[in-house]
């Protein structure tokens, strides 16, 4: 009997911020969950943030599990809870930075109180949308952003709702920072979630993704590949656009872009102002 | 760190002192959300926190109260939350995560009639049940119960104090009687103080769940180089999930036992006149207090009468009950519900003697007169 070679695998590019001993993920093949953890974990290295502070808080969803698999201190909370959380972790301790990592479903349905009031109180917190235009890990059911007349499990005639434009939602609630990439922007949407790890206020990223399983299937739109060469087709970059004006219909065009930079102070920023007046008054 | 505390007599509601009490054990975060009648505790907060350089912040509802309650703790503050009846159940989700991830906080129910919104500004002691099994799944929970403003204070000291020496989320169920009776406090120069448990081993250690030979794992907070994971999921000592009946089996009885073999040290009880006597009156919270007056009354007319307070509700002291029950006819249970903690002494007293409930539906307290009659006749 001749001996095998030994082999050894390759390090992931990753390595270093991932916890490899969980490896492989739950993600299905031409998901873009993994596409976006990537170019979060490029924009850590590139944002120079001391990584032993900064804490990554996830929901319940597939794009939830992501807090599971990356080497930072990390936080999976319960459905559409996670900013709340990141609320009460970075107020406790403002030398975190926190950064929520999390699905469609789990921020803007159940979570879509906590979204707005974040946004509203300029929490300093940078929140990843991963938007996939339904419920993967329960079975692709119809969510807060299927596209109106889009099928799910749970819309098998089409979607009769009006799903939120995520960018719009964001900019209007108060966020400081809005962009939205598809996971074929993988360079852009590093710059991006660079910016936005780097921006002081609340700052927001909607990642763009195929669900070649549920979403993709139920409505023709092809595998991973095809929802790439989809995005290369069906999407224009258009920066500082008004965010009223990029909603997405079924198969319609994407507007992706930076559409929001602005300077606001943060809470923490009003909090100081009053410590410093507290300061000045006899008590 | 003592900055800011108040020390001395002071004249002053339950509200008050629970909120000067979780001051006092060192709390630093309070998120919550206005609600009567425990909003006076959240107002007192609001005030007194940025004095004390700590955090006080008001939530979108109670949901997010607990949550951001979680995050702090994580953060290494102290942290509590108060509410009643509406937002107690919207508590209910994220005490949960709490207990499943073992975090240490507080939050205290000031409790008002209900079902639903109920009855705002009026008592009920209607969630005490709720507080043991109102998370969904298998657990073991530490509940406190004052009945007064003074024990309301020392109570929320004592709850800090659980919640760090055990990991876990501890409830002060106080009720709106309480919450706004306005009593003597006094608050010492210093009060107890649990540490949190910090891990020995140096950071870049994966084993935020490995529990000691207590049953209770150390804590490395957020942002202190372990590389902590933390899940609501079913979980191993990494704390990664591993959801399979094996890991289940190890960790739900795991966070069970932690508490049900402390009970000697968790639970708290204050008894009066229980040796020799005949009729006990066993009760918490503001109707501990007309029980007890009625205890005297019994006395005065020569029946033997004897008080049991329940200072701890949970976990329930059931080898005191049934300790007491083999040497008594009867247990009175006087509670503004329609029979909670009366179930939990009949099940201790195994059958060795009598339980008679005293019920009242909220909105009100009984007169001692009622509980009373109940004595008068256990005693026949």
């Amino acid at each position: 009997m001749s001996q095998r070679p030994t082999v050894v695998p390759p390090k992931h590019p990753r390595e270093s911020l991932l916890r490899e001993e969980r490896l492989p993920h739950i993600w299905c093949s031409g998901c873009g969950i993994g596409t976006a953890l990537n170019c979060f974990i490029g924009a850590l290295e590139k944002s120079g943030l001391p990584l032993d502070k900064v804490v990554i808080v996830s929901g319940i969803g597939c794009t939830g599990r992501a807090a599971g698999y990356i080497r930072l201190d990390s936080f999976h909370t319960t459905h559409g809870r996670a900013i709340p959380f990141a609320t009460g972790l970075r107020l406790a301790n403002p030398e975190l930075k926190v950064v929520i990592f999390s699905g469609d479903g789990d921020l803007i349905a159940i979570g879509g109180n906590h979204f707005i009031h974040a946004a509203r109180r300029n929490i300093d917190m940078t929140v990843v949308c991963v938007n996939n235009f339904n419920y993967g890990m329960t079975g692709g059911q119809v969510g807060p952003t299927t596209p109106a007349m889009a099928k799910t499990a749970t819309s098998p005639y089409g979607n009769s709702e009006h799903p939120f434009n995520l960018p719009y939602l964001a900019a209007a609630s108060g966020a400081v920072y809005v962009a939205r990439w598809t996971t074929l922007h993988v360079r852009r949407l590093e710059r991006s979630l660079t910016e936005a790890l780097l921006k002081e206020g609340f700052s927001f990223v909607e990642v763009i993704s195929p669900c070649p399983t549920y979403f993709d299937r139920m409505n023709r739109l092809g595998e991973g590949l095809d929802m790439m060469k989809f995005y290369r087709e069906s999407s224009e970059i258009v920066h500082g656009l008004d965010p009223r004006k990029v909603d997405i219909d079924l198969g319609g065009k994407i507007i992706v872009g930076k559409f929001i930079d602005i300077e606001k102070p943060t809470y923490l920023d009003f909090q100081r102002e009053i410590q410093a007046r507290m300061e000045g008054e006899p008590s | 760190m003592s900055e800011g505390i108040l020390r001395g007599e002071f004249f002053m509601s339950g509200d008050i002192a629970c909120a000067e009490g979780a001051l006092s054990a060192g709390c630093r975060f309070f998120a919550g959300y206005p609600i009567t009648p425990a909003t006076e505790i959240a107002e007192r907060m609001a005030e007194r926190m940025p004095r004390v350089g700590g955090v006080y912040i008001q939530m979108e509802d109670e949901i997010a109260s607990m949550n951001a309650v979680l995050g702090a703790s994580w953060g290494g503050l102290r942290a509590m939350t108060a509410t009643s009846g509406p937002g107690f159940s919207l508590m209910m989700e994220n005490l949960g995560l709490g207990i499943m991830t073992e975090t240490p906080c507080v939050l205290v129910n000031v409790q008002r009639g209900g079902p639903s919104t109920g009855l705002p500004t009026l008592v009920g002691q209607g969630d005490m049940m709720q507080a043991r099994w109102g998370t969904h799944g298998v657990y073991e929970i530490i509940a406190l119960s004052p009945t007064s403003p003074q024990e309301f204070f020392d109570l929320t000291v004592r709850a800090f104090n659980l919640a760090e020496k055990y990991r876990t989320p501890v409830l002060v169920m106080a009720d709106e009687i309480v919450g706004h009776m306005t009593e003597r406090v006094v608050i010492p120069e210093e009060v107890p103080y649990f540490p949190r448990r910090k891990p020995n081993f140096p950071p870049g250690d994966h084993s935020s769940f490995q529990p000691g030979e207590d049953l209770i794992p150390p804590m490395a907070n957020a942002g202190e180089g372990y590389h902590i994971h933390v899940t609501g999921l079913t979980h191993d000592e990494r704390g990664y999930p591993a959801t399979d009946e094996v890991t289940q089996e190890r960790l739900v009885r795991r966070l069970v036992e932690k508490i049900r073999g402390h009970k000697k040290d968790i639970i708290m009880l204050e008894e009066k006149g229980v040796e020799g006597a005949e009729v006990i009156v066993c009760s918490y919270g503001i109707s501990a207090r007309v029980g007890l007056w009625a205890v005297e009354l019994a006395r005065r007319e020569g029946i033997k009468a004897g008080m049991l307070k329940l200072l701890t509700v949970w976990p329930f002291p059931e080898e005191r009950i049934r300790e007491v029950a083999s040497k008594v006819k009867a247990f009175v249970v006087p509670e503004i519900n329609y029979g909670q903690i009366a179930l939990e002494v009949e099940r201790a007293a195994c059958g060795r003697a009598e339980v008679i409930p005293v019920n009242h539906m909220g909105g009100g307290l009984y007169e001692p007169e009622d509980i009373l009659k109940a004595i008068r006749k256990a005693a026949r």
